[in-house]
């Protein structure tokens, strides 16, 4: 097990570029210990923008740094969403499947939810309109806001080091 | 088997752990440590590890960290014990469930009944057997009916430790020099339970009663000799006793090896190190546990809901009146990861249990999670309960997640645990996506089903039951860096597959036509989930022979993620009265597929009474020979944008029978062409096709375009939903019944909502008539418990009522109010909608 990949290899990782034999031996192997920073820093060069990126929150959506004390949930197309411990489907683009006309556009016939049952909701980011997340649940159901990550415990704790602000990047 | 050595002498050790245990009750010692009754040896487990936070109050691993190569050789030895118990063992089953599937573990247990090691297999049974140990230990079994060298026990009870009546466990304690140093225990599926109807999970009972026998920690045996009154007893019991009496032998012959395996461990290492192994290997697993998540997770709290659909409306054989209704389950799930990387699994809104097996105990649920667990957070050698150590579960009093109601029924209690498990699949990728573990990312589940089951008089006329397992090897969700593995495993039994056709074939009266991947039912994405299979099959040389399916129809439980889609649902498809026969004595076609259920391809090759419908469950009904019953095993959920999967990809997917041609074009904008309608690529798709790069390129971006004219901003979104639910419009009863029942069942859950929606304090939804009655007739039936005496660690599971305060924090929130929100041009007009403009 490698204490530290080369940064070659994280970024054939971010890039989807590993064969499936280093990909499997990257799973059999004990974790790297610093994989958080070397992703975090191939995530930064990746994008458009200068704001630090404090945590990838989730496919396509960060959350950086605006000020010291300012986080927000920020679309890599350079969109912001929200305060990062905000709920970005909020402000997002949505579109429901909930006919049986939209759900065969996706799946074959009897292969896809009731209607009355079951409904697909589409978020769309409305900078880049990728779409970010599909929600499947019944008719009426809140929105679920998925993951409000600890970022003070986890910089302070976890990994013992500051978190980034836009002095520091 | 015989209690005679060959020398004469009846099992010398036992005879000999038997005197000293007599020895020892004379002077009114219990068979605990040190002269300790094994339950006041528990009490005193749970307060130690209570007040110090550690295992058994093992605040230092001694052991471990002096002579770490003896406690690796100690423990790697054990676990390779229990490996060789489960492979050697499970040759003397008869069933392919066991012995082609493997649908069997063992475990090596503490007194107090907390695992050591683990054999591989099903070990959701692990933690199972661990709380029917200590439900003995809880209800006094060493005062009666006594806990002795030689005892065997059997449960099969889901309130005192299983999942299921079918998965039934056998245990024996371990002694030396008269104290209990160990439990070995194993568990196998079982192919019939005796259940109103046949197979080992039928689905038309309404409650316990029809669920097949149920035995509660039952002492079945001394001097290591099963008692006659249980030779007589059981295989009564069950449509296949030759089966059921060789799954027993199974048991035993796994267990016997794990007792001869820990006595060479004694007398090679002394029983002071085995104790101290068997403490320091629990706190390990926990700590191991809390360092692995503090390595790839983030701290916070993570959230996500799932729901599986359960038809009974309308349905045949149902056993009462009441019981014909449609449920849906509804499972909030929350999960707090603390600072010190331990869990908190919260299952607060989840609505109440329901007159159908697919009720589930906390032995299920928590043994459920954990054996997920164990094949992402802890994929290696030091699985034991250490893990359940490290987790807090609040899984409320009454709901479908823990009944405490000895009257519900819960023989195929996965249906619900499998559906309730997809979001902490999520939960635990979006905590490796953060943290950069990406190979670890996978986007969910199967929902594993369907279930062939069925029985009758079969070839060898026989009264025979069958439950076919091809249902171990369903999809796998779409992995961040891999699609999803098509056909392939299912979560409970990770090493399962889809078994030899010809080894079902002679435990089954069900000739296969075809067998073949299916289509469609991996969920879209950048990453595709990995696609299910389906087997046609047909009926040969029966009498009155029941059949029936099981599995998801109106809804999929298995969500995509970050923009993949949910795997699809299922449907039945069987033909009755056919001219199969006559077509195979003319050499005619005949179907051996479903590929494309619109295709009507498979009408038109069979003439019959033909019943395809979009629902997944069906009560037991009669099958003869040459009908014909389709056996559609799902696929997994996708990850990532579609329309980010790479158009190549796409055209491999319809050469390898993954995706239909038709929907390249609508799930994926991919545009393909047919340039051979005679090629056959590696699947039963017939037929070539190519990528037309630039119509794919215009697609896409039209797509794009199409996107952002039909969507619309969430708030607006809102505005409309929330007239909707005002005004209840388009609303169907079942789906007003289920908020109506997770919103009796919880205070929290009620607030949730009617906040989110900004409803007045006293919304409520206007049920049907029968829906009201149904809910009233549930929730005024109170709970009848199993656990009459528990110790304090169980005393959790019991009496938290709706308007009590969760034990587990409650964090879904509607503060964030969108109404508050600026208008939705401010947020989503077209000075944003373009390009990034943050650093311009």
């Amino acid at each position: 097990m490698p204490d530290s990949y080369p940064r070659e290899h994280i970024e054939d990782l971010v890039d989807d570029n590993l064969e499936w034999s280093q990909l499997h031996n990257m799973m059999s192997d004990f974790k790297d210990a610093d994989r958080f920073q070397q992703v975090r820093d191939v995530l930064q060069e990746r994008v458009d923008w200068d704001d630090p990126i404090i945590i990838p929150y989730a496919e396509h959506l960060y959350v950086v740094a605006k000020s010291e004390d300012r986080w927000v949930i920020k679309c890599d197309c350079g969109h912001e969403f929200c305060e990062h411990d905000e709920n970005w489907k909020a402000d997002a683009l949505i579109n429901v499947r909930d006919s049986e006309e939209e759900y065969l556009e996706i799946y074959p016939e009897d292969m896809h939810p009731h209607p009355e049952y079951m409904e697909l909701r589409e978020f769309f980011c409305p900078g880049c309109k990728t779409l970010l997340e599909v929600t499947n649940v019944m008719p009426g159901y809140p929105l679920i806001h998925e993951f409000e990550p600890d970022i003070e415990t986890f910089y302070n704790d976890w990994i013992d080091e500051p978190i980034p602000t836009p002095e520091t990047a | 088997m015989s209690s005679e050595h060959e020398s004469g002498e009846s099992f010398p050790h036992m005879r000999r752990e038997q005197e000293r245990v007599r020895e020892k009750k004379q002077q009114g010692d219990g068979v605990g440590w040190d002269g300790k009754t094994l339950r006041e040896q528990l009490e005193e487990l749970e307060a130690k590890t209570e007040e110090t936070d550690h295992y058994a109050g093992f605040e230092r691993l001694e052991f471990k960290s002096e002579e770490p190569i003896e406690y690796e050789q100690m423990f790697a030895q054990l676990r390779g014990d229990l490996v060789t118990a489960r492979e050697t063992s499970k040759e003397v089953a008869a069933t392919p469930i066991v012995e082609q599937e493997g649908e069997l573990c063992y475990g090596l247990f503490t007194p107090e009944g907390d695992s050591i090691a683990v054999s591989t297999g099903i070990i959701v049974h692990i933690h199972t057997m661990s709380e029917a140990i200590k439900y003995m230990i809880n209800h006094d079994y060493e005062e009666s009916p006594g806990i002795e060298p030689g005892d065997i026990f059997v449960n099969n009870d889901p309130h005192v430790g299983d999942v299921h009546p079918c998965d039934i466990m056998t245990l024996i304690p371990i002694f030396h020099e008269g104290e209990l140093v160990a439990w070995a225990g194993g568990v196998t599926h079982v192919i019939d339970t005796g259940a109103i109807g046949p197979g080992s999970m039928n689905v038309s009972q309404a409650s316990r009663f029809g669920d097949g026998a149920q035995y509660t920690a039952r002492k079945i045996g001394e001097d290591l000799e099963i008692y006659n009154s249980w030779k007589n007893d059981f295989p009564d019991k069950t449509r296949t006793p030759d089966f059921l009496k060789l799954d027993e032998k199974t048991r035993m012959t796994g267990c016997l090896m794990i007792r001869d395996a820990v006595f060479d461990i004694i007398d090679e290492y002394g029983v002071e190190k085995f104790k101290q192994l068997s403490r320091e290997a629990v706190e390990d697993g926990r700590r191991g546990f809390g360092n692995r998540i503090r390595k790839t997770m983030l701290p916070g709290t993570y959230r996500g809901a799932s729901f599986v659909d359960a038809l009974y409306e309308g349905q045949g054989n149902l056993t009462r009146e009441y019981a014909n209704e449609n449920h849906i389950m509804h499972a909030p799930s929350e999960l707090h990861v603390r600072e010190d990387g331990s869990f908190q699994v919260s299952f607060e809104g989840a609505n109440k249990w329901g007159w159908h097996p697919y009720n589930c105990t906390p032995a299920a649920i928590q043994g459920g999670i954990w054996v997920m667990l164990t094949q992402t957070v802890i994929p290696n050698a030091n699985v034991n309960d250490g893990a359940y150590y490290a987790c807090d579960f609040h899984l409320p009093v009454g709901s479908w997640a823990n009944t405490q109601n000895t009257e519900t029924a819960h023989a195929y209690a996965w249906h619900f645990l499998v559906s309730a498990w997809a979001p902490l699949w999520q939960h635990l990728s979006r905590g490796y996506y953060a943290r950069g573990f990406w190979e670890e990312i996978n986007a969910g589940n199967a929902n594993t089903s369907n279930w062939l089951q069925g029985g009758g008089i079969d070839q060898f006329d026989k009264l025979h039951a069958v439950n076919s397992f091809e249902s171990a090897c369903e999809g796998v969700g779409a992995r961040y860096v891999e699609d999803g593995e098509p056909h392939a495993a299912a979560i409970w039994n990770p090493e399962g597959d889809m078994g030899d056709a010809e080894v079902w074939e002679m435990t089954e009266p069900l000739p296969f036509l075809g067998r073949a991947v299916k289509p469609n039912t991996g969920g879209a994405g950048r990453k595709a989930g990995g696609a299910g299979f389906e087997s046609m099959r047909t009926v040969k040389d029966v009498s009155r022979w029941l059949l029936y399916e099981m599995g998801n129809g109106y809804m999929t439980s298995d969500g995509g993620l970050f923009g993949g889609y949910p795997a699809a649902s299922g449907y039945i498809l069987n033909a009755q009265d056919t001219d199969l026969k006559e077509r195979f004595e003319n050499g005619e076609e005949y179907p051996q597929h479903d590929l494309d259920p619109e295709s009507g391809e498979f009408e038109s090759k069979i003439d019959g009474e033909i019943t395809r419908r979009p629902e997944g469950i069906s009560t037991p009904k009669e099958f003869d020979d040459y009908d014909m019953y389709l056996n559609y095993l799902r696929g997994g959920s996708g990850l990532g944008d579609p329309l980010e999967r790479d158009p190549e990809d796409v055209l491999s997917d319809i050469h390898d029978g993954y995706v239909l041609p038709r929907h390249a074009k609508d799930a994926y904008a991919v545009v393909v062409n047919k340039i051979s309608d005679e090629a056959k690529h590696n699947s039963a798709v017939q037929g070539e096709w190519t990528v037309d790069e630039e119509a794919t390129e215009e697609l896409r971006e039209e797509r794009m375009e199409e996107r952002a004219e039909k969507a619309q901003p969430v708030s607006e979104w809102y505005e409309q939903q929330r007239e909707r639910i005002q005004n209840e419009e388009d609303l169907i009863d079942d789906v007003k019944k289920t908020y109506e029942s997770s919103m009796r069942m919880s205070a929290q859950f009620e607030e949730f909502y009617l906040d989110f929606w900004d409803l007045p304090e006293d919304f409520a939804y206007s049920l049907s008539e029968k829906a009201e009655r149904s809910l009233e007739n549930r929730f005024k039936s109170g709970t009848k418990q199993k656990w009459k005496n528990p110790t304090t660690s169980h005393e959790t599971w019991l009496g938290v009522g709706r308007d009590d305060e969760p034990e587990v924090p409650y964090t879904w929130t509607a503060e964030r109010s969108i109404r508050d929100l600026p208008t939705p041009e401010a947020s989503f007009g077209d000075n944003i909608a373009g390009t990034a403009t943050d650093d311009d």
